[in-house]
């Protein structure tokens, strides 16, 4: 509750401000189109014609708000229009590539912490990896794809379980090591073999690591099947609609696409904060 | 033949790992472990690539990109000049600073930060990149709107990160800041700043990577002639796989020396905490 007023008024500021540019950032467009119809405009005239044009060049906020309400409520769900639709396409590339990176994460952590090989070469090259922009490369590796007939949800996937995929390696290494010498000593004393110390000692204690995980790398795989959708040609899903937005100067329709972007990232974080709660909750570290 | 000779340097490469690995532990191994690891990969790539035939069009054997690089070198230099240089770098300075001063502001006012802290957490967890578009639309074609980019995607990792930082003095210490009759802006600089370091450089080292991406997403959506997004993009159309992964390997390495220098300057600045400590 403490932070509820807070918020608001920072959102409230951040509104202000929105309608503000929206006047400075449009006013040249209006004015220009004023003096061509030879009318001069009054500054309530102006004002009300900055917030209400059809390409502004920031739109402000009522009138993305308008166009989310009638892109998601009242266009039908498969309808290509409806914004539900791309976004529902690219909830299905993001989860199967949060799916796959997870599982990729998850094994690998598991070979890092048990095999002492794979701790000291996979490791690096698995930090290394990250430093490389794969975002740069993923128009790249969806037109290669597409030519070894792999099309469909399964490319934009691919990127998404290589943004994904670290943060969970990384979290689960810390997670599954973070029980003390003096606990797994005290497994040995009970005789436990190496998969009951795994089950019942390392993986309990990795779970608020693997959470934390799990949402960083949530957002990072939608991030990755945003912009795994770019060099598709633009068919469907958000990027599609940001691409088509910014080529039409379709400016309306852009920021509602990252708004439902925004929506649904917060959405999937939002749910995985859920399950973490109730799970800590469950084993008595929440 | 070629994938007889990759199939035995996969073994041999990992038959040395195994036995280094079992050596008592020591810089060289674990210089030496990561480094065969990734030269037997760029072997047996090779192999791969000629032994099965892969065509040039899929995937280009590492010779093949070594050459190019070679050949390309005056290309490869203009676009670095005008995406890392111009766009991600200058976009990086501007936004850190930019973080750096709200953070100071915000953590001086209890309010604010109560009120724009979830907001920062909120905005860092979105596809921000999806402002490229606009942004390319307001601040034209050239790196101007690629730095535009890269200021907005560093902003809020390090805006929460050095207001957390800020906040990581403990109460005793400030206690005793105030008997040394301490002002706001001396245990600014003389506790609090030095105790948000290893935070900050933790926001800086994030910062490193969403830079280089921006401003290589953002050349997507319109650029100049020049510049790695475009060139990436352009030769993808064309074909043109091996500039592509000449393009990456620049990328790669620029990214890296880019970590690799804040993470050096981290260990000089913050030689005095505990993660930097006993690592020689």
């Amino acid at each position: 509750m403490r932070h509820v007023l807070p918020v608001l008024t920072v959102v409230a500021v951040i509104v202000a401000i929105w309608y503000a540019a929206a006047i400075w950032l449009n006013a040249q467009w209006a004015l220009d189109t004023a003096a061509r119809q030879d009318r001069t405009l009054g500054a309530a005239e102006l004002v009300l014609d900055t917030w209400s044009q059809e390409k502004p060049k920031l739109p402000a906020p009522h009138q993305v708000v308008t166009e989310l309400w009638q892109t998601t409520v009242e266009k039908n769900v498969t309808s290509k229009r409806s914004l539900v639709y791309h976004a529902w396409v690219t909830l299905s590339a993001t989860l199967l590539g949060f799916g796959m990176g997870t599982a990729l994460g998850f094994a690998l952590a598991v070979g890092i912490v048990y095999i002492r090989v794979m701790d000291m070469s996979v490791m690096p090259w698995v930090i290394a990896s990250q430093t490389i922009p794969i975002l740069a490369i993923a128009p790249m590796i969806i037109v290669v794809l597409n030519a070894m007939g792999l099309s469909g949800l399964l490319p934009k996937a691919m990127i998404s379980m290589y943004l994904s995929f670290f943060p969970v390696v990384v979290g689960m290494v810390k997670g599954l090591r973070s029980p003390s010498r003096m606990m797994r000593d005290q497994m040995r004393t009970w005789n436990a073999t190496r998969g009951q110390e795994f089950l019942r000692l390392r993986l309990p204690m990795s779970m608020p690591y693997l959470f934390a995980s799990l949402k960083i790398a949530m957002a990072a795989s939608l991030v990755g099947a945003i912009v795994g959708e770019l060099p598709t040609g633009a068919v469907a899903g958000l990027g599609a609609r940001l691409l088509a937005g910014s080529y039409y100067g379709q400016t309306i329709q852009i920021w509602s696409a990252l708004f439902m972007a925004a929506a649904v990232a917060a959405a999937a974080v939002g749910l995985i904060g859920i399950v973490q709660r109730a799970t800590l909750k469950r084993m008595g570290m929440g | 033949m070629w994938i007889l000779l990759g199939i035995l340097a996969w073994a041999g490469g990992s038959a040395l790992n195994v036995w280094l690995a079992r050596q008592a532990p020591g810089r060289t191994a674990a210089l030496a472990v990561p480094l065969i690891f990734g030269v037997t990969l760029i072997f047996v790539w090779e192999a791969a690539v000629r032994g099965f035939g892969i065509s040039p069009v899929l995937l280009p054997a590492p010779s093949a990109i070594a050459a190019r690089m070679a050949g390309s070198t005056g290309v490869l230099w203009e676009d670095f000049v005008q995406t890392v240089i111009k766009g991600a770098l200058s976009g990086y300075v501007i936004g850190c600073l930019a973080a750096f001063g709200t953070a100071i502001v915000v953590d001086r006012f209890d309010f604010l930060r109560r009120g724009l802290l979830p907001v920062g957490n909120f905005v860092a967890a979105l596809p921000i990149i999806g402002i490229a578009p606009i942004l390319v639309m307001w601040f034209g074609f050239d790196w101007q709107s690629k730095a535009a980019v890269v200021v907005v995607m560093v902003f809020f990792p390090m805006l929460v990160n050095t207001v957390e930082g800020l906040r990581d003095t403990s109460a005793m210490q400030r206690d005793l800041m105030r008997t040394y009759a301490a002002g706001y802006w001396t245990t600014l600089l003389k506790l609090r700043l030095p105790a948000a370091m290893p935070f900050i450089f933790n926001g800086l080292k994030l910062a490193t990577t969403l830079a280089l991406i921006g401003a290589i997403v953002a050349e997507f959506f319109g650029s100049p002639i020049r510049g790695m997004g475009f060139r990436i993009s352009t030769s993808v159309g064309l074909l043109a796989l091996d500039l592509v992964w000449a393009e990456i390997v620049v990328a790669a390495v620029a990214g890296s020396a880019f970590y690799g220098g804040v993470a050096l300057l981290e260990k000089a600045v913050t030689f005095w905490h505990p993660s930097q400590r006993g690592q020689g």
